[in-house]
């Protein structure tokens, strides 16, 4: 018995019926595929835009983070006491902490000198702020006052910064009406909220903008000592300190701004819609094939009836058939994917990738979609009569 | 499963149709119209019977009813000692598979290949390996002289190619009753003769029954016996009406 299987293989007729009629099958995997490649952009785009609005929240090098219950997300921060922060260093796992100032401040373009908002951190050059191999040598420049650092990934409306920059050009701007050198570059990039990015220390950003509340500030960074776990930390935490604070891990910092985004804007809902779209188009353009496919070959399928076939085996075909356009249409989809997902990288620095979440749940709507199409299709088949068709 | 393979096989002392005033209407109410009137015909094992008659007369229904593709509404129906007066559609579709069915149009899917289409008739039979599945369909389709052509779709094929064809598909499945309507007159009248001793042959050499509806008054010396349709009656159906 060690070839049963071979007992079940059977003549592969769906198989057959769709690439013996090259020409309906090649519009059948452009139509799958093009559904599924604009799938692919809405959902890429959608999470892409998500992700941009979290690339600095990311980069942090923070354990837990402090924020005012009042903040909203990183375009309405409000400040709390900075004491709450030196407060955490009681609890025995708590390592080190940093305090950081966010605020958007006026940026004047050197080149045109029109102004633009930029949002400003600000932050003691001796903590470490960023999760950057290079970047605690560029923070020790911003010792020196009215000195900042400048987001490369900026966008142009802020003037050619880095090309001064690189050609030693001393870069001299204002911000918010007050004299600063550019010491160095980083590179954050754009989000929702800021269009620039601009990193100095608090001292300089106390000038820049005066009106803060002393001893007031917007994200307090903790970092944790090795083994510690976080969210039991920031639970002790939140418990403890007054309601003025509260305390999250930096995987709750990062949600809650995502999450800002994603209820308090339409942009989930119309790249959803979109998506819904291409899902729509791809279940129409299923569906007429198989149906035309049902159609076409209803006295063949009649004819299987009369031999002794059972309609559930030509239910099987169908929906073998619909499998198959899945599988057709989806690789080409995924690999284009791929493709324009790098030329969007390269071309718009939207950190828009190919996570195993997209792969998954774009194949299961083009399953879906195909099976579903293969299955209200499959209806067409009860019409084959086997008493028709002497 | 098993009880039903038995009574299709172990019918050795039954003949292989046997009717008993079947009646058949089509519509309902003061549309109804009956088109068969108290059929009576019993076929036996091996036999070839041809059946003529006008058009309209009842022929394609009374080979719908005998080969399970229509429901029985009145009389005894015995095909392959199955009763189908009131048989369920599992039991007509598991009925079906032992008879084979040579349509006027040849109905070959037009998507597969000459060997293709006789395997499909193969593939029902059951506890064998696609190898010898395959094997079994070639066979069939040497015996019908078209082995050079195992390669070629329905519409590479000649009119008479196709009909050996679907000749091939039905009795690859080794059925005991062949049923076949008008399946010479898509043919030339030399094709048609050549397919019908064909037929008569690989018919009688598996001892398999055949009730044939033509037209074709030159295949008339071929047949066991000649049965006259005329207005859903049958005469001649047992030797001592005629
Ligand atoms: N499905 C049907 N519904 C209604 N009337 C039918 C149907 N099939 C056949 N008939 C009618 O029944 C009669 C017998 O048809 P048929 O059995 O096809 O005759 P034959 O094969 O001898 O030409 C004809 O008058 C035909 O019009
Ligand atoms: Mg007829």
């Amino acid at each position: 018995m060690s070839f049963s299987f071979l007992k079940f293989r059977k003549i592969p007729l769906a198989w057959l019926l769709l690439t013996r009629q090259p020409l309906r099958l090649a519009v059948a995997i452009a139509g799958i595929s093009f559904a599924g490649i604009l799938m692919f952009m809405q959902l890429g785009f959608r999470d892409g835009l998500f992700d941009t609005s979290v690339t600095i929240h990311k980069l942090l090098d923070a354990d837990l983070v402090l924020i005012s219950p009042r903040s909203k997300s990183s375009i309405s921060m409000s400040g709390f006491p900075k004491r709450r922060l030196i407060q955490t260093l009681a609890v025995e796992d708590v390592e080190k902490t940093a305090p950081v100032n966010l605020n958007y401040l006026l940026w004047r373009n050197p080149e045109n000198l029109k102004t633009r908002s930029i949002l400003a951190l600000g932050f003691n050059p001796s903590d470490s702020l960023l999760l950057d191999e290079g970047f605690a040598k560029k923070a020790y420049k911003l010792r020196n006052p009215s000195r900042v650092l400048f987001d490369k990934l900026s966008r142009p409306e802020f003037g050619p910064i880095e090309q001064w920059f690189l050609s030693e050009k001393k870069v001299e701007t204002e911000v918010a009406g007050k004299r600063v050198i550019v010491e160095g570059l980083v590179e954050l990039g754009p989000s929702f909220g800021a269009d620039g990015n601009l990193i100095t220390s608090r001292e300089t950003f106390l000038r820049l903008f005066p009106a803060n509340p002393p001893g007031s500030i917007e994200i307090g960074l903790v970092k944790l000592k090795k083994g510690s776990d976080p969210e039991l930390i920031s639970r002790i935490l939140n418990n403890s300190l007054p309601n003025d604070v509260r305390v999250l891990t930096k995987k709750q910092f990062i949600e809650f701004e995502k999450n800002y985004w994603k209820n308090s804007t339409a942009i989930g809902f119309i790249f959803s819609l979109g998506a819904l779209m291409g899902f729509v188009v791809g279940c129409v353009v299923v569906y007429q094939i198989l149906y035309s496919d049902v159609t076409d070959h209803l006295p063949e399928y009649a004819t299987l009836l009369a031999m002794g076939y059972r309609l559930k085996s030509l239910f099987f075909v169908v929906a073998r058939e619909g499998f198959l356009l899945a599988l057709f249409g989806y690789l080409p989809a995924y690999f284009s994917g791929q493709i324009l997902y790098s030329v969007i990288r390269s071309s718009t620095k939207l950190p828009i990738i190919m996570d195993a979440d997209k792969t998954i749940l774009i194949f299961v709507l083009v399953l879906v979609m195909c099976m579903g199409s293969a299955a209200v299709a499959m209806r067409k088949l009860v019409d084959a009569d086997p008493a028709e068709i002497f | 499963m098993v009880k039903e393979n038995n009574s299709i096989n172990n019918f050795k002392n039954l003949k292989t149709v046997s009717i008993n005033n079947l009646s058949h209407f089509y519509g309902k109410n003061e549309n109804k119209k009956q088109v068969l009137n108290q059929v009576n015909l019993n076929i036996d094992k091996g036999e070839l019977v041809l059946l003529k008659g006008p058009s309209g007369c009842g022929k394609t229904t009374l080979l719908t009813l005998i080969g399970a593709l229509r429901t029985c509404q009145k009389g005894d129906l015995t095909v392959l000692n199955n009763q189908l007066n009131g048989a369920s559609r599992k039991t007509r579709q598991i009925l079906r598979r032992s008879i084979g069915m040579i349509f006027q149009g040849h109905n070959l899917l037009r998507c597969l290949t000459a060997e293709q289409n006789v395997q499909m008739g193969a593939d029902l039979i059951k506890g064998l390996t696609y190898l010898q599945r395959r094997e079994i369909a070639r066979n069939w389709l040497s015996a019908v002289g078209l082995e050079e052509h195992h390669k070629k779709l329905p519409n590479d094929l000649s009119g008479g190619q196709k009909q050996r064809v679907a000749i091939a598909r039905a009795l690859s499945a080794n059925p005991k009753l062949l049923l076949a309507d008008e399946p010479t007159s898509a043919l030339d009248s030399v094709t048609g003769r050549e397919i019908v001793t064909l037929l008569r042959k690989l018919a009688k050499e598996q001892n398999c029954s055949v009730l044939m509806v033509t037209h074709d008054p030159r295949i008339s010396d071929m047949a066991d016996r000649i049965l006259n349709m005329e207005d859903g009656k049958i005469y001649g159906a047992h030797s001592e009406l005629i």
